[in-house]
């Protein structure tokens, strides 16, 4: 990686600090146009109601299951045991001591709380946070696998392979992601659960239908990708591993595909990306991801702007992360 | 060792162009052979069909120690690992240390363990004369050295014949002598060789029999002596007119 702050510039420093400034003057006023805006029709940003929807208290109220007296309560650290007795039947129960509701000899009904606790818990945020990441990472270790073996099958010389490649890759790209996932889930998906429970199988949750359609989109991009890096690498790499006695098996596997992954990094990456940021369409069905989630927020809550918002920063940071580790993949295996 | 007996070659690119025309020639064991033609000659379209880079157009017959190369049943792989090939562009594999290049195929075609495929790497590493890069990538070596290391990847396999196919046309004129040298070592060691070159000295100096083509056809062959003191065809004579 080259440092780009040694390029030579071809103006004078005040020059160029004045157009330096120029740029954070724009992006401040910029950000002070959307708040003026939203302070004119009188939206009430209500960003402390964010953080509740990553990580919440639960309060968790204790009740009691039998009619009595307390007569007994002893507390041991944070911890208490409560004794109802009534005529027929005696109950203790150990709860936690931090809001202890009764008091020994108070009379106890049915249903009366003993006491609460509170406890962390995931939200809605961090759930739709993590159903993202995981329809990502599967769709891109599926999309790998499918864009390998149709690269190496968009360049045999076998008419049944090559075809099924372009068929595959021209079908896909040609048609709208959205499209696609309706299909895996409204017309494969019905297929398919309706067999499986014909034979008294248990339906596929529609999470799987939108990896499935995701892997399959990509797969069509990263075969092509593929494609291309394997015919970048020059005829004589093949000819030279061959003329060793090699397979074509084990060419493609020590001498083509460790060059061709090389090369094909960078755009993989892109394709990731991409993937990423369009697993946010799988809000349509049913997958509760991180667009949906926010969605659901907004609906009770009421604060879109800070919720889209800050749904936008997640999938930033994720995509972000993706392109520093790939950087990092590149300087590493960039050792010859 | 190399039996040749009527190939032909036909290019669709997308029109017809014959490359070889009816080529029949022997090859014994221990022989070397230098193949010399005007370019375009089919010299190196004759040393590619002999590995099966290029595969001859059916009805001739390559029998390469007996088995017969253009027999689909033949497993050409096999084959291939006894032939050594060394190509004008070196070939040597980027991603790979100049050790790694020539364990490689040691390892997974002939299956030897890491350390017989190692030290045999060395001690080839030092007959071409540069153990001193075996940890060095191919591309951090001058085109001599590169050369020499891919010298060095094909005999590891322990080939019964080795394949030059111009191996020093691509190199700066002060190193072409440090890869002829190791070909003469090789030569004088008994290896059976053909090599396609223009380096007329190494013919004179080391060559068996020379073989001259022209339009895919074998025109002459001959001793280096009779080849380029007293040559039967015009052609020939042209050629060495030409070049000498």
């Amino acid at each position: 990686m080259k440092n780009t702050s040694n390029t030579r510039r071809s103006m004078p420093p005040w020059k160029y600090n004045l157009w330096v400034g120029v740029f954070f003057a724009i992006l401040f006023s910029v950000v002070m146009l959307i708040y003026i805006a939203t302070i004119r029709i009188e939206y009430t940003w209500s960003w402390y109601k964010v953080p509740s929807t990553f990580l919440s208290r639960e309060v968790i109220e204790i009740s009691a299951e039998v009619e009595g007296r307390v007569t007994q309560l002893e507390r041991k650290n944070d911890q208490a045991v409560i004794t109802i007795k009534n005529e027929t039947e005696s109950k203790s129960y150990t709860v936690p001591a931090e809001d202890i509701r009764v008091n020994e000899g108070d009379l106890i009904y049915y249903g009366d709380t003993l006491a609460t606790y509170r406890k962390w818990r995931a939200g809605i945020m961090v759930q739709g946070l993590w159903i993202t990441l995981k329809s990502s990472i599967f769709a891109i270790i599926l999309g790998i696998i499918i864009g390998i073996i149709g690269g190496i099958a968009r360049i045999s010389d076998n008419p049944a392979l090559k075809w099924s490649a372009i068929t595959y890759v021209e079908l896909i790209r040609g048609s709208p992601l959205l499209v696609q996932i309706f299909i895996w889930y409204f017309v494969l998906g019905t297929m398919i659960n309706q067999l499986l429970e014909s034979y008294g199988l248990k339906e596929i949750p529609s999470l799987w239908y939108g990896v499935a359609s995701l892997a399959c989109f990509t797969g069509a991009y990263v075969t092509e990708i593929v494609r291309a890096g394997i015919q970048s690498i020059h005829r004589g790499q093949t000819e030279a591993a061959r003329s060793l006695g090699m397979s074509y098996g084990q060419c493609m596997r020590y001498v083509i595909l460790p060059q061709a992954m090389r090369r094909i990094l960078p755009p993989l990456a892109g394709q990731f990306i991409s993937l990423i940021k369009d697993s946010s369409l799988l809000g349509i069905i049913a997958v509760r991801d991180l667009l949906k989630a926010s969605r659901e927020v907004v609906t009770t809550q009421l604060n879109p702007f800070e919720m889209f918002f800050t749904a936008a920063a997640l999938y930033l940071v994720i995509t972000f992360s993706l392109s520093m580790f790939v950087q990092y993949l590149e300087r590493k295996t960039a050792t010859t | 060792m190399i039996d040749v007996r009527n190939i032909s070659k036909t290019f669709y690119v997308p029109h017809e162009v014959k490359a070889l025309v009816d080529v029949t020639t022997e090859i014994a064991a221990g022989e070397v052979v230098v193949v010399i033609g005007p370019s375009g000659s089919g010299k190196s379209t004759f040393l590619r069909c002999l590995n099966h880079l290029e595969v001859a157009d059916a009805g001739g017959h390559i029998l390469i120690d007996g088995i017969d190369i253009l027999d689909r049943k033949t497993n050409i792989n096999k084959v291939r690992a006894e032939v050594g090939m060394v190509f004008q562009s070196f070939n040597l594999f980027p991603h790979k240390t100049v050790l790694e290049n020539i364990t490689l195929a040691q390892q997974v075609v002939r299956k030897r363990p890491k350390e017989e495929a190692h030290s045999k790497a060395m001690s080839l590493l030092e007959k071409v004369g540069i153990s001193d890069k075996a940890d060095a990538y191919p591309d951090n070596l001058s085109g001599g050295q590169q050369q020499r290391v891919a010298i060095a990847r094909a005999l590891a396999m322990d080939p019964k014949i080795m394949l030059f196919d111009e191996p020093t046309s691509a190199l700066d004129p002060e190193m072409i002598g440090e890869v002829l040298d190791v070909m003469k070592t090789l030569a004088r060691e008994g290896m059976t060789m053909v090599v396609v070159t223009h380096e007329m000295g190494f013919a004179r100096e080391v060559a068996d029999r020379v073989i001259f083509m022209d339009d895919g056809a074998i025109v002459e062959v001959g001793t280096p002596e009779h080849f380029f003191t007293n040559p039967d065809h015009d052609r020939t004579k042209l050629f060495l007119s030409q070049i000498l």
